[in-house]
């Protein structure tokens, strides 16, 4: 076994212009000087997985809320034996992360909790689910009424006449506390049931270990996946007004789907147009709360609020109908694949054995699907509220001054701007000046100046020390972070035939073809029908191109992982978690991608021909 | 060239019965209609025996020479088996089934762009010889060449009914000599570019839920034999994925040499020694074709195959030889650690559960006082009506 090291936190460079960078953080996320020992000592590696680009400081909240809240259940509600949480700090913009075991002592101890905790939800799954389902949506409901209105001129005379005795300001105030309160609340709610569909997945997985000693990753995710999920519905919305249009010879009105208000108003006057329109209202409700990016970032953009994207989407499928395409996914053919694997590897076994697979597959199959669908009620439909509540806050702090542009708020952390909020009231209040609109400009460039610097760097893939084996159950899971992986980012892996990239082989098949590159959800308008997506990593809105493309390779994302679950359901190979995909490979370059192997040769250093230009791509936004 | 009731191609459609192909011959059409292609090839019915002993007129005379023979007395039996091959080989098909045969061989050498070689062997039905491999042995001929060879070598496997072995069996076993016939199968000798061996299992720990390939270049002797390290390659028998590879050194191939009526053994180049000696596609069509020989026989096999340089890409993959697998079958399917299935298996540092290979059960909830935990209990309870 190698034993190479990842560089220590304080052996990485500080891009120029990022000097200083720890102090738009809080303290709490940052490696400590006086802790370097015990830090170092421990292995982090990087999660860009989940946020691949620089936090703006007010963006760590997706970051502490999620990682936190999945400890919890860990170590606190669950007490899975072995596993406590994840620590997690923020280097030089990136966050990294660190598995915490249980002492090996306290195991025992846990297990009849952990057995009669789990035991409770998986007995009662359906009935936990469904009341799952009210209480989140009743925290968007709640989320969807809170408002940042400009505070009034003077106190109103009704409050003088109903002896109210308050200014308003303290609504202000609450109504941001009980909107990052709300956040946590689903953010909390979205592991209960998360680490527990993983668990089930986790121990089906296991004993398909045992039984058959070495089948392939993708056969057990096959045998519990759902083929049609929840998370794909959105996606499937558009195709389906993609072929009502059709059907309605509605095509004509989609020639620039950029301009919303117009298009809309064309194919409402059309004939049939009413019908169509009906179910685009239909749709939007709630599966246009559906963001390109993945829901930790302010710049995400929704679909909601940007409606060009989805009607660009549904152009692009008009055309591909027109042009005699299918654009369903083949869910018949999936179901049916899905059921000769289950049935064939049942046939394996006998007895109790084929018992136990059963009972196992069964529970993973009803507690797995979570796992995919849990993504559309947090992370597009909560935080698509939710940021776009923030961005109100940032317009009506704007215009009070404290900074040039709406988005300018995500230079603060959460509880600074809870700072400048009542820096407002109070000038406010006392009929002054706040201090904000004098402080935070020249801040918030210079904080910016630093992000961008930041930027300019990509994070290590991990920190210190790997390891010799990596055990823990969801960093192999959900992160992809194994033994195989680490090496082959220590350059200590098995090489590639022919060089090339090695990954996670998560969806099987073998395909050549010119590759895009897509560092950014912006860039998604130029991928080509027949190309090879290689991305940092993809998000569940991105549906659309997948209809398009051969293949996908990500730097980042194990079996679960977003292109994984999605690749496979369109029955396209997949390497995830290559590392350096994004970088190593040039957009034109010819991929040879073997989604069985999990390998991704480079067949030609020089880009074909190329690939983007006018008229190339049939949207330009997304 | 049809089928006919003195002619049956293997692949000719026809539902084969063993008292018209004999053994071998019914096997052979039975495995191509399965789709486990075996070297094409025909059978010469037992009609087309019966038929020319009929024509012949000498099968009274036989029976009478027989039917006073001490089985005790190798000198008698040996002198009157060779009078009767001797009078089988030397009397002339009738002309309408020699026409019958020449024109199946005729058929068989057209699906080739050049003639190519055959073997001839006896097809017996049941008990009318000793065993199987007995048989077999004394009437394979191989490597023949034209129409003549054939023809020949066809009466002379209906000449081995009246061998001197045969004819003491018969005698010994009380098993009567009225009704004997044999059918003969001509079919095409492998003219191997790639062969090896397919185990449905992983033959190291019986894990029925994979196929084990060892591949090597040139006809299949030498990695049976083990003169090669030949690649080995171990598939996942559901998804047919890749589980791992291991390319051998193939340093020397069997190929068969025109003119020589043989095979000769010569060296492996390199190149083709540094790849695995099959593509990709070939790989899986050997695995499919393991997996139908299993489910065919309905339990694990161990399959001799090739691939046929004189048969075209898709048409080439052959199927040899299927038996059962032994050594795994009588044991239990599944490594015998599996019933614990607990997922926390292995993540401790030292784990206190079952060691692998320890007799378990999964029936009661599993052990919670150590640190090998399990999650067996968890599943237990799933099983509980109430869920």
């Amino acid at each position: 076994m190698s034993l190479k090291s990842f560089p220590k936190p304080s052996e990485l460079t500080v891009p120029a212009g990022a000097e200083g960078w720890e102090k738009i953080y809080p303290y709490y996320l940052v490696f400590q000087d006086k802790l370097k020992e015990q830090e170092d000592a421990k292995f982090w590696f990087c999660d860009s997985q989940h946020w691949p680009t620089v936090f703006k400081p007010f963006e760590t909240i997706g970051g502490e809320f999620a990682v936190k809240c999945l400890g919890q259940y860990n170590a606190r509600h669950l007490m899975i034996p072995n596993a406590n949480g994840i620590e997690f700090r923020i280097h030089l913009g990136y966050l990294y992360m660190s598995p915490i075991p249980v002492p090996e002592d306290q195991i025992a101890a846990r297990v009849p909790l952990f057995e009669q905790r789990v035991g409770h939800y998986f007995q009662n799954w359906e009935q936990l689910l469904k009341q799952w389902h009210v209480k989140v949506k009743g925290t968007i409901e709640e989320m969807e009424t809170i408002s940042f209105p400009k505070l009034p001129d003077v106190v109103p005379m009704e409050d003088i006449l109903s002896g109210k005795g308050k200014d308003g300001s303290e609504k202000l105030l609450e109504s941001y506390d009980r909107l990052i309160q709300l956040a946590y609340q689903n953010w909390q709610y979205h592991f209960e049931f998360l680490n527990l569909g993983y668990i089930a997945y986790l121990d089906f997985f296991n004993f398909c270990k045992q039984v058959f000693p070495n089948i392939p990753d993708q056969s057990i995710a096959t045998m519990v996946q759902g083929v049609d999920m929840e998370l794909f519905r959105p996606d499937d919305e558009l195709k389906q007004l993609a072929k009502l249009a059709v059907e309605l010879g509605l095509q004509a009105h989609f020639g620039n789907t950029d301009d919303v208000d117009a298009t809309l108003a064309a194919i409402a006057a059309a004939p049939g147009g009413d019908r169509w329109a009906a179910q685009y209202e239909n749709a939007k409700d709630p599966w246009f709360n559906f963001t390109v990016g993945n829901g930790f970032y302010g710049h995400d953009k929704y679909w909601n609020e940007h409606q060009e994207i989805p009607l660009g989407y549904i152009a692009d499928y008009i055309r591909r109908v027109d042009d005699g395409q299918e654009i369903m996914r083949p869910i018949e053919a999936l179901i049916i694949e899905r059921d000769r694997i289950i049935e064939e590897y049942r046939d394996l076994l006998e007895g109790e054995h084929q018992t136990l697979f059963d009972a196992k597959r069964g529970l993973a199959a009803t507690a797995y699907p979570y796992v995919e669908n849990h993504n559309f009620y947090i992370e597009h439909w909560t935080m698509g509220v939710f940021w776009r509540k923030i961005r109100e806050l940032g317009r009506m702090m704007q215009a009070e001054g404290f900074w040039t542009e709406p988005d300018d708020l995500l230079y603060l952390g959460r509880n600074e701007v809870r700072d400048a909020l009542f820096d407002l009231v109070t000038g406010w209040g006392v009929g002054a000046k706040p201090i904000g609109p004098d402080y935070w400009p020249e801040e918030i460039e210079r904080r910016r100046g630093i992000v961008d610097a930041l930027k300019t760097a990509r994070p290590a893939p991990a920190l210190n020390t790997p390891p010799e084996i990596i055990t823990e159950p969801f960093t192999r899971m959900l992160w992809g972070i194994t033994t195989e992986q680490v090496q082959q980012w220590l350059g200590a892996g098995e090489a590639v035939e022919g060089g090339g990239l090695r990954g996670m082989a998560a969806s099987p098949g073998v395909v050549e073809g010119l590759a895009r590159v897509v560092t950014d959800a912006d860039q998604l308008s130029e991928v080509q029908q027949g190309e090879i997506l290689v991305a940092t990593v993809t998000a569940p809105s991105w549906g659309p191109i997948f209809g398009k493309i051969k293949a996908t390779v990500t730097d980042i994302g194990g079996m679960m992982s977003h292109a994984a679950i999605v690749c496979r359901e369109y029955g396209l190979p997949a390497v995830t978690g290559t590392g350096s995909a994004s970088t190593t490979i040039k957009t034109g370059q010819r991929l040879r991608v073997d989604g069985t192997k999990g390998t991704v040769q480079i067949l030609d250093e020089e880009p074909e021909l190329q690939v983007a230009g006018p008229g190339a791509h049939s949207h330009s936004h997304v | 060239m049809q089928s006919n009731e003195y002619i049956q191609f293997f692949d000719g459609g026809i539902e084969p019965k063993l008292e018209n192909l004999g053994g071998k011959g019914a096997s052979l059409v039975t495995m191509t209609s399965a789709g486990m292609p075996v070297p094409p090839g025909f059978v010469v019915t037992t009609a087309q025996f019966d038929a020319f002993m009929e024509e012949a007129g000498i099968t009274r005379h036989i029976h009478q020479l027989l039917a006073d023979l001490d089985p005790e007395d190798m000198g008698q039996v040996d002198k009157v088996s060779a009078a009767i091959r001797e009078d089988i080989c030397s009397r002339a098909v009738p002309q309408a089934l020699r026409e019958l045969t020449v024109g199946a061989y005729e058929a068989l050498m057209s699906r080739f762009d050049a003639p190519v070689p055959v073997a001839v062997r006896s097809s017996a039905t049941a008990e009318d010889l000793p065993d199987a491999s007995f048989a077999g042995q004394q009437d394979t001929y191989l490597w023949l060449d034209g129409v003549k060879a054939v023809t020949e070598h066809i009466r002379q496997c209906w000449a081995s009914l009246f061998t001197s072995r045969a004819i003491i069996y018969r005698l010994k076993n009380n098993i009567p000599n009225e009704g004997l016939s044999m059918a003969v199968v001509v079919q095409k000798m492998v003219n191997a570019r790639v062969s090896g061996v397919a185990i449905t299992m992983d033959p190291t720990n019986g894990d029925r839920s994979k196929i084990t390939i060892d591949s090597s270049y040139g006809v299949g002797e030498m990695v049976v034999s083990g003169q090669v390290t030949p690649d080995n390659i171990m598939l996942d028998k559901v998804t047919l994925t890749v589980i791992s590879e291991h390319l051998g050194d193939k340093h020397a191939e069997l190929v068969p040499v025109a003119g020589i009526r043989g095979l000769v053994e010569r060296e492996v180049d390199a190149e083709r020694r540094g790849r695995r000696s099959l593509t990709d596609a070939e790989l899986t069509a050997v695995a499919q074709m393991a997996k139908r020989a299993e489910k065919h026989y309905k339990c694990p096999q161990d399959i001799e195959w090739a691939l046929d340089t004189d048969l075209p890409d898709g048409e080439n993959l052959l199927l040899l030889q299927s038996r059962p697998e032994t050594v795994h079958s009588s044991k239990p399917s599944v490594p015998s650690s599996a019933a614990t299935g607990g997922y926390f298996s292995g993540l401790s540092p030292a784990p206190a559960g079952p060691a692998p290979g320890s007799p378990t059960t999964a029936a009661g909830p599993a052990p919670s006082s150590a640190s090998g935990f399990s999650l067996g209990s968890i599943t237990a309870a799933l099983l509980k009506p109430s869920f």
